[in-house]
């Protein structure tokens, strides 16, 4: 847990450098412990209140305003259910909740062995290929309930 | 100080002189105009958030329009209503919205009372949901400009959008003052003191405070944490601080 601890510290401390400790930039650091975590650690919020001399308040404000931004932390893998209208008629909705039950989890939420993180979007914009399961950059056209087994398994 | 341009203005018919850069809530309140409003204080910038100031303005090109007189600075040749029909109309909404998201405030009632106003079309929140907090941040603004500490914001975004502590626990910035108590136009924000112990709660965190006992009349009269900073502001001792205002005297 010390050795973690010490990394995230370092790792903050470098990306607070990057930004030359500007206030202005705050977000910017946000990005990027948020892309190096995949989420924003409590320590490391209170370590960039310091190192950019803001209020841990108005920290928290920024971290919990975007939707970018995460305080718990996130799957390895990121899939993305559509549920817009064109993936919707084609029953994305079965989709769904067939990946909700594999994975044991509710759509929003985490697996504990920290894998997977499944949400919702409302449109990827490649209507053509509903429904849609986009996990991390790739992109699953024509969805079935029996497809999901085998997509959730080429992924580690 | 030199003196700021004077500019001509009309509120409500009234001609009146109005020095420039002040914001026409402002001039109005100093000429015993009402404009309502919940989320003003002068002890800090204005902020636009109620939205109940809403006035008609016409500006002397001919404009018109409705704008939060709270942040709008006066200018020359400019006619303000207060109290068209318009603005009545928007305003009956604005604090129709605020009945539906605050059931259990007095001071909104009375508010849409003065303005005539009885009852909401909109679905009631559940009381425990806002409780009396109409999300205008007067409480973190007064706790960042005046008491310099910044211990509450507003957070989370939209329909969550609460004012809360980090995280929701006890913040280590917050030196239990006080001053959002007293500011909180709606009373969202509860403080006791009960013996040594001073309890703030916000609508969705609370805190403990421990008190100082005065030296001479043995009532306990500020937290700890409050002389601290004020000892630390100010460069004096917090030993000086053992005997109360009251007693000091």
């Amino acid at each position: 847990m010390g050795d973690e601890n010490k990394e995230l510290e370092e790792t903050v401390g470098q990306i607070l450098e990057k930004y030359r400790h500007d206030k202005g930039m705050l977000v910017s650091v946000l990005q990027d412990i948020q892309a190096k975590y995949r989420y924003l650690p409590k320590e490391a919020l209170k370590q960039v209140c310091q190192g950019l001399l803001v209020p841990l308040s108005q920290v928290y404000s920024v971290a919990t305003f975007f939707k970018a931004f995460s305080l718990l932390p996130r799957g390895r893998h990121l899939i993305n259910v559509c549920l817009g209208t064109a993936c919707h008629v084609r029953g994305t909705d079965k989709v769904l909740e067939k990946i909700e039950r594999e994975l044991g989890i509710n759509a929003g939420s985490t697996t504990k062995d920290l894998k997977f993180t499944l949400e919702t979007v409302n449109c990827v914009g490649a209507c053509a290929l509903g429904p849609i399961v986009k996990v991390d950059e790739e992109y699953h056209g024509e969805m079935s309930t029996d497809k999901v087994v085998s997509v959730l398994k080429s992924y580690t | 100080m030199k003196k700021n341009k004077m500019v001509t203005l009309t509120i409500d018919s009234r001609k009146l002189q109005a020095e420039e850069g002040l914001m026409i809530l402002d001039v109005a309140r100093d000429n015993n105009i009402y404009i309502p409003s919940l989320c003003t204080n002068e002890a800090v910038e204005p902020y636009g958030a109620c939205r109940l100031c809403l006035v008609e303005i016409t500006t002397a090109r001919g404009r018109e329009r409705l704008v939060t007189s709270c942040l709008y600075p006066v200018e020359e040749g400019l006619t303000v209503k207060t109290n068209s029909e318009r603005i009545a109309s928007v305003r009956k909404v604005l604090i129709q919205l605020l009945m539906a998201r605050c059931p259990d405030s007095e001071v909104i009632q009375d508010l849409a009372k003065r303005l005539g106003v009885e009852t909401t079309p909109f679905p009631l929140e559940d009381k425990n949901k806002n409780k009396k907090c109409i999300l205008c941040a007067l409480c973190a603004r007064v706790c960042q400009e005046v008491v310099g500490v910044s211990a509450i914001s507003l957070v989370n975004r939209g329909v969550n959008r609460q004012l809360a502590t980090p995280f929701f626990e006890p913040s280590e910035a917050c030196i239990g003052c006080g001053s959002c108590v007293y500011v909180c136009p709606t009373h969202a924000i509860a403080m006791e003191d009960t013996g040594d112990k001073r309890e703030v709660r916000w609508p969705h965190s609370q805190m403990e405070f421990k008190l100082r006992k005065c030296k001479v009349c043995g009532s306990y009269w500020i937290p700890e944490r409050q002389i601290e900073h004020i000892a630390q502001v100010s460069g004096t001792s917090p030993d000086d601080y053992d005997v109360c205002f009251s007693c000091r005297e």
